[in-house]
């Protein structure tokens, strides 16, 4: 695979000066970047809000907007807030630098500036700039644009924190029999109409799809921002997602295709919330016993033959005109007591 | 003074590391750049000196340090930076001096873009 730190980018050099500018586009271009010039703040400024650009070099010692100002400028604009600026100048002063640094810029080079260490930061900026597009790009897909914008503002919190919320898991019944019945490209045409589908029903209760994996899908109510009646919406939302089905296998019918079942697992409580993984690949997700304890009911819909179950905190939380069917305890693999599990709606698996 | 101690006006392993990062060629297309905008750089040393404006002194003092500095220009480096950081000089006897010195550089970098 094509190492990406070295792929091009598109940068935007901000000197007043002709010499460092010729030549910090040299060095640049010598690297296999696109490079375009401004010759002061105010400039790169307008650039910045015409074009798209990858990165910024900006010079602090400018005439008309000086790069402080720029920084400054850069940060209170919602679209130009992430895009990664080295500052590049042979200021006098580390409290100019720790100036720069606090302004949100990425990283500083003294010039002249050293090719190599050129390279490198640039490489490192990148990175981290795809990083958190991957994010953006993440959570815009999986998450209404209300949750993707506040999120951005709120400039993306790595790290875990404990949220009230509720967790839902669905898979489709029999799915690996009805893979094996018809070609895979019918296959791929369902699951993405099956997907389209969940997700309308899981975003419109305001809830996050946060995984997909062959059939199934975890979404989380309540996180990353907070949810009201989280509980509520999710049982709703996995109403909406029954019926949504059924709606699907009325057009399956007409068409002599098998029908389609899912099972749905609800639980209620606190979690851990937040982005794991690597450098490369970030996902936000929720980890806990609420977490395990909804993908057990998942599992437990084949046993009880029910298309929606969920535990004792999510029925606790749900009003009286959803009508709940009370199953009994059922002692689940990893759960050192028995847990109540009650069935949501009238549709059955069978 | 020593005069027999002055190092010569550019550090020749700055001048080859530019060559070597940024290419020959482009080095000598970069001093016939500086050797136009030098003189502005310095004129506008002077006019705000004489105008008094101590913003556009430390700016044009800082950018002619900078430029300096990428030539292994040290000397001239080293007055300019002094300028940048101690501000208006009480007369001109600071500026005759880095003229002087701009001067001695400016005859050295073009030896170096003609051979």
């Amino acid at each position: 695979m094509a190492d990406l730190r070295n792929a091009p980018a598109r940068l935007l050099v901000a000197d007043d000066n002709k010499v460092n500018r010729l030549l910090l586009t040299r060095s640049l271009e010598l690297q296999g970047h696109r490079v375009a010039c401004a010759e002061n703040g105010r400039v790169a400024l307008e650039m910045l809000r015409g074009e798209v650009f990858d990165l910024l070099l900006l010079d602090i010692e400018m005439p008309e907007m000086d790069g402080f100002q720029v920084l400054e400028q850069l940060f209170a604009d919602r679209r130009l807030r992430d895009l990664p600026v080295i500052v590049t100048s042979s200021l006098e002063g580390i409290a100019n630098l720790v100036r720069c640094i606090e302004l949100g810029a990425e990283d500083y080079l003294g010039k002249p500036v050293n090719p190599v260490l050129l390279r490198a930061r640039i490489g490192a900026s990148l990175e981290k700039k795809r990083l958190r597009d991957q994010q953006k790009e993440l959570v815009r897909r999986f998450a209404t644009p209300e949750v993707a914008q506040d999120l951005q503002d709120s400039g993306f919190a790595l790290g875990g924190r404990h949220v009230a919320g509720t967790v839902m898991f669905s898979d489709i019944r029999g799915f690996t029999a009805l893979v094996e019945s018809q070609p895979p490209e019918e296959t791929i045409e369902l699951l993405n109409t099956y997907y389209t589908l969940m997700f309308d029903a899981i975003s419109g209760h305001g809830g996050v799809v946060n995984q997909m994996v062959g059939d199934g899908l975890m979404a989380i109510f309540g996180a990353p921002l907070p949810l009201p009646d989280h509980a509520g919406a999710a049982v709703r939302a996995a109403l909406d997602m029954i019926e949504m089905i059924e709606l699907l296998n009325a057009e399956r019918a007409s068409e002599n295709k098998r029908a389609l079942r899912i099972g749905i697992g609800i639980a209620s409580g606190e979690m851990v919330a937040g982005y794991t993984g690597t450098q490369q690949r970030a996902t936000y997700t929720c980890i806990g016993d609420t977490v395990n304890l909804a993908a057990r009911l998942e599992a437990h819909t084949k046993v009880a033959q029910r298309a929606i179950l969920i535990d004792s905190a999510t029925r606790a939380a749900l009003s009286e005109k959803i009508g709940c069917d009370a199953l009994g305890a059922v002692l689940f693999h990893g759960k050192a007591a028995p847990v109540e599990v009650f069935a949501v709606g009238s549709a059955s698996i069978a | 003074m020593t005069d027999k101690m002055t190092p010569p006006p550019i550090d020749a392993a700055a001048f080859a590391e530019l060559e070597a990062s940024a290419g020959a060629e482009f080095a000598r297309e970069l001093i016939a750049t500086f050797l136009e905008e030098a003189p502005i750089m310095l004129a506008e040393l002077r006019a705000a000196f004489a105008a008094g404006k101590a913003d556009v002194f430390r700016r044009s003092a800082h950018s002619l340090k900078s430029n300096s500095l990428t030539f292994g220009a040290q000397a001239l480096a080293a007055q300019a930076r002094e300028l940048e950081l101690q501000g208006m000089p009480a007369d001109g006897t600071a500026l005759d001096r880095l003229e002087a010195e701009y001067a001695r550089t400016a005859a050295a970098l073009t030896e170096l873009r003609h051979g």
